[in-house]
């Protein structure tokens, strides 16, 4: 999608990355139960690449870690972003595409609600409503163009 | 309070979602249909459900329900690929009789009205389609109806009137009949503040049960005013009310809702991976009636409930599906 005639937002502020995540003894012992956190959560979203600029979701605050809340003993993930203009064009791209890597990284007991942080976006409500109906999302998975789309923001980039 | 004990489970649709189950009329039968774009046959071999038959090369995509016509000879099956197919019972198997083609994009529903003669579909496109079967197995659109303003996720016959019923992603719930050789909407339910996924009439057609993303099941009854008695229901004079809501019942979505046409148990099948079961208060007032929760299964699957629905013969015989690909019978004693 990069190289398109014109981007909506020419000129985004561009945060810096997190560092990589520190493990402590217990991550690494096995028999120690290691609950699913925030962090690993972010991790799995932050690289994903915006569909318009050569950047991550993390570079852009699309995604932030305060905005991820995972509750392992309940399997609940629940992940607000936020567009980089009200009015992004590929809000419904960004959200399935967090939504897909969640879906193929998680295990399948977890309920994964993604949606767009409060008041950033126009069309916050049909956007939110789109991706919460997982009939639209599964028929849209089924569309290879679109599903090509999603897979090129999920590409590894080699950052 | 009663129990759902499980009969059997079953993956039903390994590696994909089991989107939809459904019985044939005789009770005999259970058709399942998911994510792997097939369809299965299910029947019981002494004391297990085995599956006798797939039905597969139909549909390019997700094929997204399945209904048997009332005389169970014939299988319709709604696919994501905008089509509708039509099998015929043979012998032992099935074959695909014709393909209804029309619909823009992904059918979300096909129905069988209870002569038989009339077929709904709904879709993603937003509109109704009634379609006309004649003797010679042919199929003729004879209405396309357009009163939702968003996708039409389910329709559903009443079970003895040709009245249609269907549930829109626009929240909102609409009834049709015909009238002077055209279908129109005769009424729009308005209640839910999300997505309508499922209907289901009482055995008497008297009520409808809805289910939402709201995450609440509404009972909706038709009034018709004293001096149009006679005229049948959804009359210019009639109309629906919102007579209950189960609401804080639902962790999640509600997907699916069955009325038992034979206990009058109403099931419901949800996001959260329950499976419950309502019944209504003998003595409650039927302008107010009153359900209570009379089971549950909390982890009836390991992930979303899509669909539940009773054994039309076998009272307490309850099948599940979910997207973790299985079936589950369940009995309720």
């Amino acid at each position: 999608m990069s190289g398109g005639t014109r981007l909506e937002n020419a000129n985004p502020i561009i945060f810096q990355r997190s560092g990589e995540r520190l493990l402590t003894a217990t991550d690494e012992d096995e028999n120690v139960h290691d609950p699913i956190d925030d962090r690993e959560i972010f991790d799995i979203i932050r690289t994903i690449n915006d569909p318009e600029h050569p950047l991550s979701l993390e570079e852009l605050n699309v995604v932030e870690q305060v905005r991820v809340k995972v509750n392992d003993a309940e399997s609940t993930v629940d992940v607000e972003f936020t567009p980089t203009i009200p009015h992004c064009s590929m809000a419904t791209l960004i959200g399935l595409s967090i939504k897909v890597k969640l879906l193929r990284c998680l295990p399948n007991r977890f309920k994964i609600d993604v949606h767009i942080t409060p008041g950033t976006h126009a069309s916050e409500e049909a956007v939110n409503k789109q991706l919460a109906d997982k009939e639209r999302v599964a028929a849209a998975l089924e569309n290879s163009s679109l599903l090509e789309v999603v897979n090129q923001c999920l590409s590894s980039r080699g950052h | 309070m009663e129990v759902l004990s499980l009969v059997q489970r079953v993956s039903a649709h390994p590696d994909s979602r089991c989107w939809f189950v459904s019985w044939n009329p005789a009770g005999t039968l259970l058709a399942s249909c998911g994510g792997d774009k097939a369809i299965r046959i299910w029947a019981r071999e002494g004391d297990s459900w085995i599956c006798k038959g797939t039905l597969e090369d139909g549909h390019q995509r997700t094929v997204r329900k399945v209904a048997w016509s009332p005389c169970g000879n014939y299988l319709a099956s709604a696919s994501f690929d905008a089509t509708t197919c039509i099998w015929k019972k043979k012998n032992d198997g099935f074959e695909s009789l014709t393909v209804l083609e029309g619909h823009e994009n992904e059918v979300k529903c096909v129905a069988w009205a209870s002569s038989g003669n009339l077929l709904a579909t709904c879709s993603r496109d937003k509109s109704v389609w009634v379609w006309e079967v004649d003797e010679e197995d042919d199929y003729e659109c004879v209405t396309v109806i357009n009163s939702h303003t968003q996708d039409v996720k389910h329709i559903v016959w009443h079970p003895n009137q040709e009245l249609l019923a269907s549930a829109s992603y626009d929240n909102n719930i609409c009834i049709y009949k015909e009238e002077d050789d055209d279908w129109e909407c005769c009424a729009t339910l308005k209640g839910h503040t999300s997505t309508v996924w499922s209907l289901c009439f009482d055995a008497a057609g008297k009520r409808l049960a809805s289910c939402s993303d709201d995450c609440t099941v509404k009972i909706w009854k038709e009034y018709s005013s004293e001096n149009t008695q006679g005229k049948g229901l959804c009359s210019p004079d009639s109309s629906w009310k919102c007579v209950c809501t189960l609401s804080g019942y639902h962790g999640r979505t509600v997907y699916h809702v069955d009325w038992c046409s034979l206990t009058g148990a109403l099931a419901t099948a949800c996001g959260d991976d329950a499976v419950r079961v309502f019944k209504e208060e003998n003595t409650s007032d039927p302008d107010q009636p009153v359900f209570f929760l009379a089971a549950q299964v909390t982890k009836a699957h390991s992930q979303d409930v899509n669909c539940v629905a009773w054994n039309p013969k076998e009272a307490g015989l309850l099948a599940s599906c979910s997207d973790d690909g299985e079936i589950a019978i369940w009995q309720l004693h």
